[in-house]
């Protein structure tokens, strides 16, 4: 049986000799990822901001009345409410921030959602409700400070064991890899105003465990690589092992997309979100892997001599296999 | 590496088949089929946001239960005194500053006012451990001073059995399988299951149903009590429904009224006169003889009766009520006074509690995201599949056995620990599948280029199983350290992820390195192959 072969046998791109290039742009659009940030800021979801979201399907309709939806909850006067197609064109998601002025009084959060639900239902008698989200400023307070320790406890946990395991260059260069990949995330949303939830935080998890695992597949062939040829250039080294696990590199993305990719096509339309997110993730983590995590090591000046050489007991048969023949 | 005596084969195969079969009545519920009654069903549960139900997180204010505290505080200092042998007069009473104070008007008395107060200062408990701490000032000056410790012990009180009340008013409703749980001190989640429109709920958790009877003070003006002004010993409370009244509030007297916890049942039923929907309360006996001793002794005077610190309604006692059961009227709807009804047969609640987070999913939407999810899954899979085949081959083959399994375990080892499955949890399921897929791909590419190096099969297998786990192993830790510090920071949906990832770093690992060896091994051994395509 002849196997589907996805990289081409003995390749040798060399990846590297553009790693300026690509580091200058890189270090451009994380910081413009951080402009964005604070210019424009996230598109909180009620997760983070506090107010209502409400999903509601007008059963009796063939699409859901959004500009007249938009102006009953307007004239309610907590604001400009974010009407959105959710599904099928008569489902709707409504979400309603919660009022600075109020954000101090965790019951307003409540009796805002009541009254919006009820101005909606007086008057579309097919209004059905199918889902309500509704938190309170202090809660949402919490979930932001929680997530936020959470993120960097993990982070910071990550480059320690990478540098127990490896060395302190490559804790660095894991922990940035990280850095970069959740700052472009995050500039993402900026630009795009994507709603930011909670479930984002989980896809935000997601890319940054599947990043970190395929820097940590980079990481180990450049330590491999690095007791076996002992003298050969490091940038020629680092070459080397990006080639050596292009292949697997490749087939893994391409793997884990062709296992999204229908989750965003057919799945809930609760999850796109969080599909297209881990989708973009998985892009930049690849990127990010050879391009960000393996450069910093020839700047943070790796050398064999970091790593004692060693031979596999496999290696020792046949060195002794070769001495005795 | 590739040696698998046969006591690590049937452990190997154990450990597989206890964690499959755990997951078949999750499996088997999923595709709605019955699962036998006879066998154990360990399940794996579906949040709600997936299957559809209502999470809400309601929240105490602790200042009032202190504020309470004080009140009680102040009758039984009142009555003590009053009733004490000779009568200690007291005045100059105030609870500003969380702190009980009042002069005893003969100093001479001081000492015996101790002795009267001292007894009311213990806590509830059989430590005697003293709640409040007297002390005497300027001679003649009590102050009252609440212990933190007292404090603390009351609003765990408060909150437990505000927790039981929850619960009671809850399963009045009729609700299947709720849970209801204390979460830290201040807090409890309810989470109702499968329900269209929590609205109801909501209604019945907000309701303190404090019910009081307090007599009204007719001797205050109206002007002053539309300033706010109360005479002494009197206080202002407001109408529920101003506006049907005429008047926005009146002036009751402050003390010396019935409280509505002595209550034995109260229902929904119709005033006969007018028909207009009422809750027709029972008292206890006590309850009933002090509510028959405030009527006799005030025949033709109004009382106020106040729900939750606005009056329902004033009627005038026309008569002593002895029967221990009286109607409540306040312009209900039969919906609202069924209501009622239920919240004053549950008791009311030592506190207030505030909705601080509500999570609803309808039914239908969570039955839609499952089964959009599963088809996505199932459409997945097959690609997947079809890949791995296609590029491994036999070892493929492997490797996809290998996910299958690992996403029964998955659910098997969730469902023995009682875990429960959220939408973040499929992204955690995600990355999972992701990792062991990667795991399979590593080895076999090592595989590939063991081989391409010119090693013989066994060597080159061997070896690629070797090679290939430390990186596994290494990016396995890493993801297992992030997991468990998102589940020790992270709140409810990032715990979620940090669940599945967990178990799922574990399963991964063995279905993918530890079985797909031993597989590959037993071949070997086998068909002893001069060649393998990989």
């Amino acid at each position: 049986m002849k196997l589907l072969k996805l990289v081409p046998e003995d390749t040798n791109i060399r990846f590297l000799r553009w790693r300026m290039p690509f580091y200058v742009v890189s270090l451009i659009l994380i910081a413009a990822s951080w402009a964005l940030v604070a210019t424009k800021g996230l598109n909180y979801g009620v997760d983070f901001a506090g107010g209502q979201e409400i999903r509601a399907t007008f059963t009796q309709s063939e699409e859901a009345p959004i500009a007249e939806l938009r102006e009953q909850i307007g004239a309610l006067g907590y604001g400009e409410p974010v009407i959105q197609r959710f599904g099928a064109p008569n489902e709707v998601s409504i979400r309603v921030r919660l009022p600075d002025e109020v954000a101090g009084d965790k019951g307003a959060a409540q009796r805002i959602a009541n009254r919006i639900v009820s101005t909606i239902r007086a008057g579309h008698p097919d209004f059905r409700l199918d889902g309500n989200d509704n938190v309170s400023g202090k809660v949402s307070g919490e979930f932001r400070e929680k997530a936020i320790y959470a993120l960097l406890a993990a982070m910071l946990a990550i480059a320690i064991y990478i540098w127990v395991r490896f060395e302190w260059q490559f804790g660095v260069g894991a922990l940035f890899a990280l850095f970069h990949d959740v700052s472009l995330t995050l500039g993402m949303f900026a630009l795009f105003q994507l709603e930011f939830s909670l479930q984002i935080i989980a896809a935000i998890l997601a890319i940054i465990g599947y990043s970190l695992n395929d820097t940590i597949v980079v990481y180990d062939r450049i330590r491999e690589n690095l007791k076996k040829y002992r003298r050969m250039p490091i940038a020629e080294l680092l070459d080397l092992s990006v080639n050596e696990t292009l292949a697997r590199t490749v087939m893994t993305s391409l793997t884990l997309l062709i296992a999204l990719l229908p989750l965003l096509f057919f799945g809930p339309a609760s999850l796109f979100g969080l599909t297209i997110c881990i989708v973009l993730g998985i892009f930049v983590g690849t990127y990010s892997s050879i391009y960000m995590a393996a450069p910093i090591l020839i700047w943070l000046k790796v050398t064999s001599d970091s790593f004692v050489p060693s031979e596999s007991e496999v290696e020792r048969q046949e060195r002794l296999a070769r001495e005795r023949g | 590496m590739l040696e698998f005596p046969t006591w690590k084969r049937i452990w190997l195969c154990g450990l597989t088949l206890v964690a499959v079969a755990a997951a078949l009545p999750s499996l088997f519920s999923l595709a709605n089929m019955p699962w036998p009654r006879s066998l154990p069903e360990p399940m794996v549960n579906l949040g709600l946001d997936l299957a559809g139900g209502s999470h809400i997180l309601l929240e105490a204010d602790p200042a009032q239960v202190r504020a309470q505290r004080l009140e009680n505080m102040e009758e039984s200092v009142r009555a003590r005194l009053r009733n004490a042998e000779p009568r200690i007069r007291i005045g100059d009473i105030s609870s500003s500053g969380g702190k009980l104070a009042f002069i005893v008007r003969d100093t001479a008395q001081v000492d015996a006012a101790r002795e009267e107060v001292l007894p009311l200062t213990y806590g509830a408990g059989l430590t005697g451990q003293r709640d409040w701490t007297i002390e005497v000032v300027d001679e003649n000056r009590f102050v009252l001073t609440p212990r933190p410790e007292g404090l603390e012990q009351a609003v765990t009180l408060a909150m437990d059995s505000a927790t039981e009340v929850v619960r009671k008013r809850i399963d009045e409703l009729g609700t299947r399988e709720p849970t209801i749980i204390r979460q830290g001190d201040e807090r409890i989640v309810v989470q109702v299951p499968g329900l269209d429109d929590p609205a109801a709920l909501k209604a019945l958790l907000g309701q303190t149903a404090k019910l009081e009877f307090k007599l009204v003070d007719v001797t205050a003006s109206p002007s002053d009590i539309a300033q706010g002004i109360a005479p002494p010993g009197s206080e202002i409370v407001p109408y529920a429904d101003p506006a049907s009244e005429g008047v926005a509030a009146i002036a009751v007297r402050r003390l010396g009224g019935i409280k509505g916890d002595s209550l034995t049942d109260a229902k929904q039923t119709y005033e006969q006169q007018t028909n207009e929907p009422v809750v027709s309360i029972t008292f206890d006996q006590q309850g009933g003889a002090k509510f028959a001793k405030l009527t006799s002794e005030n025949v033709n005077r109004p009382f106020a009766i106040i729900l939750d610190d606005k009056v329902l309604s004033a009627p005038n006692i026309n008569e002593p009520i002895l029967g221990g059961s009286a109607q409540i009227s306040g312009r209900f709807t039969v919906e609202s006074a069924n209501q009622l009804a239920i919240s004053l047969r549950s008791g009311a609640l030592p506190v207030d509690l505030t909705v601080i987070e509500e999570r609803t999913v309808g039914p239908d939407l969570g039955a839609d995201s499952i089964r959009k999810g599963l088809l996505a899954m199932g459409i997945g899979s097959l690609l997947v599949i079809a890949l791995m085949i296609a590029v491994y081959g036999r070892f493929g083959i492997y490797a996809t056995a290998a996910l299958v399994l690992n996403v029964l375990m998955i659910l098997g080892v969730m469902a023995l620990l009682n875990n429960t499955m959220t939408l973040p949890g499929i992204a955690g399921l995600v990355l999972t599948i992701g990792a062991a897929v990667d795991a399979n791909v590593l080895i076999n590419e090592r595989i590939r280029e063991e081989r391409k190096k010119g090693r013989r099969v066994v060597a080159a297998v061997e070896n690629g199983y070797k090679e290939a786990s430390r990186a596994i192993y290494d990016a396995n830790v890493t993801n297992f350290i992030a997991g468990v510090l998102l589940f020790l920071f992270g709140s409810g949906p990032v715990r979620g992820f940090a669940v599945v990832l967990i178990i799922g770093l574990f399963t991964s690992v063995f279905t993918a390195v530890t079985l797909t060896r031993m597989w590959v091994a037993g071949w070997l051994r086998k068909a002893r192959p001069s060649d393998i395509t990989v």
